[in-house]
Order: C-alpha cells, then sequence, then structure tokens
C-alpha cells in the first residue's frame, strides 16, 4: 500500500521522537535533583533568563495592557465601561496574556539561544569534551538551564502582571479620563488569588518547557552550521507550541470543572 | 575474503597477538577486540583488534572516514560498540556508563581536532576544567596549576586570560593539549592534532607531544593521516582500512611494510588496491 507506507512511517517516526523526549526529560530532571548541583552556573542561568528577558517581557505586557483598556471601552462603550475595562485588563493579564506571552517571547528569546549555544557546543565536540573532562553534561549544561527556567519564568511573570495591569492603568486614566481612585479599586477588587497562582503555575510549565525544548534539540543538533539553524527553529516553534497546549491543559485544570 | 582481510589474518599472525589473558606486567593498557560499530546501513568498524602497550606512542593512521575517530571515541564511551570489547588497564569499558565511566575517563586526556574548547570559558579555565570539575580543586590551586601547564606548552600568562575566540589555530591546539595535559593523565588521545595548521606549527605541536607524553611516562594513541606527524609522534603504527587493522609494525619499519595498502597511503598516489570513491 503505498499511500499507507508514508503514514507509517511519520507515525513511526513520531513515536520515536516522542520516545526520544520522554527519555531526556526524565533524564534531565533526575539531573536536577541528584547532586552535585552547579549553584555558579545555574545563577548564570537566572541572571540570562530573568534578568535580560526583563526589558521584553516588560514591553509586551504594558502594550498588551494599553491594548486591552482600549479595546474594552470600545466594546463596553456606555455599558459600565469603567468598571468593565478594570476587570477585564486585571483578568486576561493575570490569567492569560502574562504568563502566555512572556512565555512565548522568553521561547524566542531564551529557547533560541540554549538551541544555538548546546547545538554549537554539539558540533564543534565540546559536549563531547565534557564527557572526557568527568563532566556529565546533563548536569553541567542541561540541569541549571532547566531549574533557571523554572525558577525564573514565574518571577518575570508576576512582574509581567504588574507592568500589563499599570498599561491598563495609564490608558484608563490619563487617555480614557476614568477616575483614577475608582480604577484602582476596581482593579484590586477583582486581583483573584487563584487567577495569579494560575498563572504562575503556567509560568513554571512554560519556563520548563521553553528550557527543555531548547536544550533537547541543541543537543541533539548535528550536521554542522546548517544543524544548529534547524534546532534553533525546532526548538523556538516547538517551545511554542507545547507552550499553547499546556495553557489549554492547565486552564482547564484551574477553571474547567463546575 | 578480500586482499585486506589476508593482509589484515597475515599480519595478526605475524605480531602474534596472545591467544590467552597476559599477566598484569605484559597486560596492554588499551585493549580492543573484535570491535563493530555501524551508524545506520554504514559498517564503520567491522572486528576491529588493536592493542596499546603502556608507555607506547601508537599511531592509527588511514583515509578520511574509515572510522578512526570512531575507534577512539569507544574507547571513551561516548560511542557504543554493537559488539567486541575494549579494556582499558584490564577493565571492560563497553557498556560503562556514568561514575563508573568517569572514573575510567579520568585516566584519560584528549586533544581534540578542532580543540574543542569551551567558548564561554577563558582559557585558564578550559586548561582547569578537568582539575575543578572532575578532581574538585580549588579555583586558585587550578588555576596556578593551568599556568604551569600553559608554560609547558609555551604559552604565556597573558594568554591564560583570552577567550578562546581570541586564540590563533595554532595557540588553540596548544591549549588544547595543555587541557589534555593539565590532570596529567596515564592516557592521551590525540585526534588529528596537526589538521589546518602549517608545516612549522606542526612540527611544534607535534614536538609538545612528544615532550608531554615522555614527561608524564603517558600512553598515547593518535590519529592522524599525516604521515609525516606520525613518524615524528608514533613509536608503532597501525593503518585502519575498511573497519580493521590491517597492518601494524615500529614506525622505523613503515617504508618497507610490503602492505600495498600502507604504501598506497603513505606515498598518497591514487593508483592502488584502495579506491576513493569520485565522483566524476
Amino acid at each position: 500500500m503505498p499511500i499507507l507506507q508514508p503514514i507509517g512511517r511519520v507515525f513511526l517516526n513520531f513515536l520515536a521522537a516522542t520516545g526520544r523526549l520522554s527519555l531526556f526529560t526524565v533524564r534531565a530532571a533526575s539531573h536536577c535533583v541528584r547532586p552535585p548541583i552547579y549553584p555558579r552556573l545555574v545563577m548564570r542561568q537566572m541572571v540570562e533568563i530573568g534578568y535580560f528577558s526583563l526589558p521584553v517581557v516588560g514591553l509586551t505586557t504594558i502594550f498588551t495592557g494599553m491594548v486591552l483598556a482600549l479595546q474594552t471601552n470600545s466594546s463596553f462603550a456606555g455599558v459600565n465601561a469603567e468598571t468593565a475595562t478594570a476587570t477585564i485588563v486585571v483578568f486576561a493579564i493575570t490569567r492569560e496574556l502574562a504568563p502566555v506571552l512572556a512565555g512565548l517571547m522568553v521561547a524566542g528569546r531564551i529557547g533560541a539561544a540554549m538551541a544555538a549555544e548546546i547545538g554549537t557546543m554539539r558540533v564543534t565536540e565540546q559536549i563531547d569534551a565534557l564527557s572526557t573532562l568527568s563532566t556529565n553534561p546533563f548536569k553541567y549544561l542541561i540541569a541549571p538551564r532547566l531549574i533557571a527556567g523554572l525558577m525564573m519564568l514565574p518571577i518575570l511573570v508576576l512582574v509581567g502582571d504588574i507592568i500589563g495591569v499599570f498599561g491598563g492603568y495609564l490608558i484608563a486614566v490619563y487617555q480614557l479620563d476614568f477616575n483614577a481612585a475608582n480604577y484602582l479599586a476596581q482593579t484590586w477588587r477583582y486581583v483573584e488569588t487563584l487567577g495569579v497562582v494560575s498563572g504562575i503555575v503556567k509560568a513554571a510549565v512554560f519556563g520548563f518547557i521553553v528550557s527543555l525544548m531548547g536544550c533537547y534539540h541543541g543537543y541533539h543538533s548535528s550536521g554542522g552550521a546548517q544543524g544548529v539553524g534547524a534546532a534553533t527553529t525546532n526548538a523556538v516553534v516547538s517551545a511554542s507550541i507545547l507552550i499553547l497546549g499546556a495553557n489549554y491543559l492547565i486552564t482547564a485544570l484551574f477553571f474547567g470543572v463546575g | 575474503m578480500s586482499a585486506a582481510d589476508e593482509m589484515g589474518a597475515t599480519d595478526q599472525a605475524k605480531s602474534g597477538q596472545a591467544k590467552s589473558d597476559p599477566p598484569e606486567s605484559a597486560r596492554p593498557k588499551i585493549r580492543m577486540r573484535g570491535v563493530d560499530v555501524a551508524f545506520g546501513p554504514k559498517k564503520v568498524l567491522q572486528g576491529l583488534d588493536l592493542d596499546v602497550g603502556v608507555g607506547e606512542s601508537v599511531v592509527i593512521i588511514g583515509g578520511s572516514g574509515v572510522g578512526k575517530s570512531v575507534a577512539l571515541k569507544c574507547v571513551l564511551g561516548l560511542v557504543q560498540p554493537d559488539a567486541g570489547s575494549i579494556e582499558v588497564d584490564g577493565e571492560e569499558v563497553v557498556g560503562l556508563s556514568g561514575r563508573a565511566l568517569d572514573r575510567v575517563n579520568a585516566k584519560i586526556g584528549m586533544l581534540f581536532q578542532s580543540a574543542a574548547l569551551f567558548d564561554s570559558l577563558q582559557v585558564w579555565e578550559n586548561v582547569a576544567f578537568g582539575l575543578i570539575q572532575g578532581e574538585g580543586m580549588e579555583r586558585e590551586a587550578a588555576r596556578e596549576k593551568a599556568g604551569e601547564k600553559l608554560a609547558q606548552v609555551g604559552l604565556g600568562p597573558d594568554v591564560a586570560e583570552l577567550w578562546p575566540a581570541e586564540l590563533s589555530g595554532g595557540m588553540r591546539k596548544r591549549v588544547g593539549l595543555a587541557r589534555a595535559i593539565a590532570t596529567d593523565p596515564e592516557i592521551i588521545f590525540f585526534d588529528e592534532p596537526t589538521t589546518g595548521l602549517d608545516p612549522i606549527m606542526g612540527d611544534v605541536i607535534d614536538k609538545l607531544i612528544v615532550e608531554c607524553v615522555r614527561g608524564l611516562g603517558a600512553t598515547a594513541l593518535s590519529i592522524t593521516h599525516d604521515m609525516t606527524s606520525a613518524r615524528r609522534i608514533a613509536d608503532r603504527v597501525a593503518m585502519l582500512h575498511d573497519g580493521r587493522i590491517i597492518w601494524t609494525g615500529p614506525v622505523a619499519s613503515i617504508d618497507n611494510s610490503g602492505n600495498a595498502f600502507v604504501e598506497q597511503f603513505i606515498h598518497g598516489s591514487a593508483d592502488g588496491p584502495i579506491q576513493m570513491q569520485v565522483r566524476r
């Protein structure tokens, strides 16, 4: 059956890739909790992922908050727009937009950089050199990035929450002429623990996904510059898709029942 | 049986390799038996047999893509053979992983073809890497020892502060050599040590290799297709072809090997039993 053959091949390749990724994930996660941990390397990655991603996450969330305020006001014009704007901005930012947009931006910035760096190390035999120097590449390269991704995305998202809501406030007060005190009161009233916590849980999962995809594709890259380029693209694309899929699952877990 | 098989069989018989376990004093430092490696349908090594004695410097020669680097990577555990046995100091390394493999690799230093210096670390950190990560040495003490090793390969303290991207090809090889000998290993592997260097720098690197290996009393296993380099650094030469060793003998006897494959290779002739696949 000439038609079934390519379908079967694609399916088997998919299963093989899923198996490889699963084994890689288990191995990488186990090295995150077993000593030795390299604190110096974890710190370096935390600075790279957290501190240096602040501008891009801050700009993304402030503009998103501003657009949300404008769109909400436009949609709810004349129907208690002040309350609706404050509520929707704070709900949308904390529950969905800050974690998802921060995850996607960090996937583009950090996931690509990790895949390129580790991929270059792979094709220039630096990873082989680590092994010959009695250093486990999973401990030295992968685990610090996973730990840092897991820890820094929630912090980035918390900062993004504040900046995004502030963006909405700027538009509401200085362009739409809402009362500042009322707007802030409405915002504070609708800041809910569940929404913020779900956003932070999402951020931790997204941080893990971004680092995992960057490391996985970089670690398995081959074939020189072209292979590293492909690894970089695959890292960003796969991390973005997994982030959107995981976002649905976590949202369903927190808000889908009842 | 191919011509290569016949010559391999003849040479193995000539070399009179031991049929039973030798005493520890006569035991080779590295012993490879029947090593097979295939990548998909491509068979790279097919029954590779090789002994490297204690303190001996063996150079494996052979054309590009015959599996010389793969042979080294098998000893280091970077490539798992499909079949065969590899012993280092009598300890089987095929199938080892984790700390057991690290323990064996701690005896081995390696100079990679591209030097494989870590881009994100300064030169001294590269040289001291095995001391800090592998042996747990304090950074300051490791830095001091890295300086000594750099001096041993003719590099001054100013180089220690540079980044790998700031080094020339010859300097990269020297730093790679300093890193390979930093932990005073019992065994050193050299993967194409002179490839990409000008002839004078090639001579400098070869002399450093000989000095370092003799100074440490180490066992050396090198791979190259540079015959000038092979003659300088080898005690014994082994030729790899069709996935197995087809000739081995002292470096002095290479010009009278009586092996058509070796003669073609050392004279760099396109005509002979080795047929290169060239698309016309």
